[in-house]
């Protein structure tokens, strides 16, 4: 019975995607669009392309950036984010201020912080942190204003101040709104991570596939582009698991008191 | 009566606070931009005196070629959130009244939405070139996901009891779709606009900066090769505005629409 049902799951999850494959396999298998080789072709480039010390010269530069930016940005986003949160005046006096600059799209900074930061890997940090940083900010903002209020009488009436309120009560019912910033940060840092390299670069994902399309290789430039897919997702699998392990006091709270209501 | 006079008074003297802290906020930040390049702080060669970039925009604003690339990047981004709140919405409502629907979509769709849109640069260049097509390709990628994946937990969200009534007054797929699915959907349909209309933004103006179609991006990529760079922060200063303006109006059209809704929904629920 339980296998049973394991193996329809299994057959639910991996049903269309297969479907889709095999839709692409067959009718691609003879194409012969220049723009659109088979998927056997693909499949065969892909291993020769990323089987191979490229994986080390391009895939792993562009995520040693990119963890740098990203965890830049939170700290950076954390720190300042924390104190606006708490007090009414700071945060009226820089809303304006940090809505107009969330409003810039991050990927038009990168001219920018060439002219500051030249093209080097600092650069692509700056413009990773640069944009990553709104996400985290806002959301920490707005999670520390909406804490409870009688958990904030309470921590009052126990004297708890400073940095044991802080770490006791503000972070922890500001975290699941926290999160919301990191996921969407996550997702904004891999596209940095691609456009700055589409700039100027001399190794990195971006930098190949830009490569590979102006090569004309273009089994190739589809490999890399199905392996920054497969980038992404796997980099927002590896979040969603932190954030369960972090945030399962949360979850936890959320399915009782929805069983109780 | 008094107290709520007294009370209605305070209210407005903290609203009057907060308009004077905001303008206190504004005004620091211009006076910094000013003050930073003028004092030697940043050389004026990488950020220009705010005077000079404001000179810069209001000497851009008389250029015809300005505002057509104002055009071009607005009517991209227009019509590539239309196409993406119509298909996401109507795909959204279809997977989601359907289990069986959903259960098969559901390992598709967590696959393809984390595939960063940029991925599909290369093949908007080599297929369309540096038209409006190869900016839709990217908007529509990127926004289309936000409004699906917002419909879809608002589906969800449907009051199973409100669902079990309507079956047993035999309401049919439509009239359950009209009177019970859509109310509650609508606001997660807003916050997937809302969302869907700043990432729009970015990427036709992301498009326009890597491929080289003719909008603001493009402009912005030209500042640069001719090193103006007073020019090049009169963009950024147009782009963040117009990113402003699309988020004010997004949460405009979101209270004129459901005036009936206690709270505006906070974006969690992904």
């Amino acid at each position: 019975m339980k296998g049973g049902q394991t193996l329809r799951q299994a057959g639910l999850a991996l049903g269309l995607p297969a479907a889709l494959l095999a839709t692409w396999w067959i009718a691609s298998s003879g194409s012969a669009n220049f723009y659109f080789p088979p998927l056997q072709t693909i499949a065969q480039t892909f291993v020769e392309v990323w089987v191979s010390p490229r994986l080390l010269d391009d895939v792993v530069p562009s995520l040693a950036r990119l963890a740098a930016g990203y965890f830049g940005a939170v700290v950076l986003g954390l720190l300042i984010g924390i104190p606006i949160g708490l007090s009414r005046a700071l945060r009226n006096t820089l809303e304006p201020v940090l809505e107009f600059l969330r409003a810039i799209p991050p990927p038009a900074l990168v001219p920018i912080l060439i002219l500051f930061a030249g093209i080097g890997d600092t650069m692509k940090t700056l413009v990773i942190v640069s944009g990553c940083i709104w996400p985290v900010l806002l959301n920490t903002v707005e999670g520390v204003r909406g804490r409870d209020e009688v958990l904030e009488d309470v921590t009052r009436c126990y004297r708890i101040r400073g940095f044991a309120r802080l770490w006791h009560f503000v972070i922890p019912s500001a975290s699941p709104q926290m999160f919301t910033g990191l996921r969407q940060a996550l997702s904004i840092g891999i596209i940095l991570m691609v456009i700055s390299e589409m700039f100027a670069a001399s190794n990195g994902l971006g930098f190949a596939i830009i490569q590979f399309e102006r090569s004309f290789a273009v089994a190739e430039m589809w490999t890399g582009i199905i392996m920054l897919g497969l980038i992404g997702i796997g980099l927002a699998q590896v979040f969603r698991l932190v954030e369960r392990r972090m945030l399962a006091w949360y979850h936890g709270l959320r399915q009782s008191q929805r069983a109780g209501g | 009566m008094g107290d709520s006079q007294r009370r209605s008074d305070a209210g407005f003297r903290a609203k009057n606070l907060a308009w004077m802290q905001a303008s206190i906020g504004l005004i620091g930040f211009a006076a910094v931009l000013e003050l930073a390049p003028q004092l030697g702080l940043v050389s004026p060669r990488y950020l220009p005196p705010f005077s000079v970039i404001a000179a810069a925009l209001a000497n851009e604003l008389q250029q015809a070629n300005f505002w057509a690339a104002l055009a071009f990047t607005m009517r991209s981004w227009a019509i590539g959130l239309t196409i993406s709140v119509l298909a996401g919405a109507s795909l959204g409502i279809l997977i989601g009244s359907s289990a069986w629907l959903q259960a098969v979509t559901r390992s598709t769709i967590e696959f393809l939405r984390p595939i960063p849109s940029v991925a599909l640069i290369p093949v908007a260049i080599l297929l369309f070139g540096t038209t409006l097509q190869s900016n839709l390709v990217l908007v529509i990628y990127a926004s289309f996901w936000q409004v699906l994946v917002q419909v879809l937990s608002g589906v969800q969200d449907v009051d199973p009891v409100a669902r079990e009534t309507a079956q047993s007054y035999r309401f049919g797929h439509w009239a359950l779709i009209r009177h019970v699915i859509w109310p509650t959907t609508l606001p997660y349909l807003m916050t997937g606009i809302r969302l869907a209309a700043s990432v729009a933004l970015i990427l036709a103006i992301t498009a326009e900066l890597t491929i080289g179609t003719p909008g603001l991006g493009r402009e912005l990529s030209l500042a640069q090769s001719g090193g103006a760079v007073a020019v090049m922060y009169a963009y950024l200063i147009v782009m963040g505005l117009i990113g402003v303006l699309v988020n004010v109006a997004a949460r405009g059209l979101e209270r004129s629409i459901m005036p009936w809704h206690p709270s505006l929904r906070s974006e969690q629920p992904v």
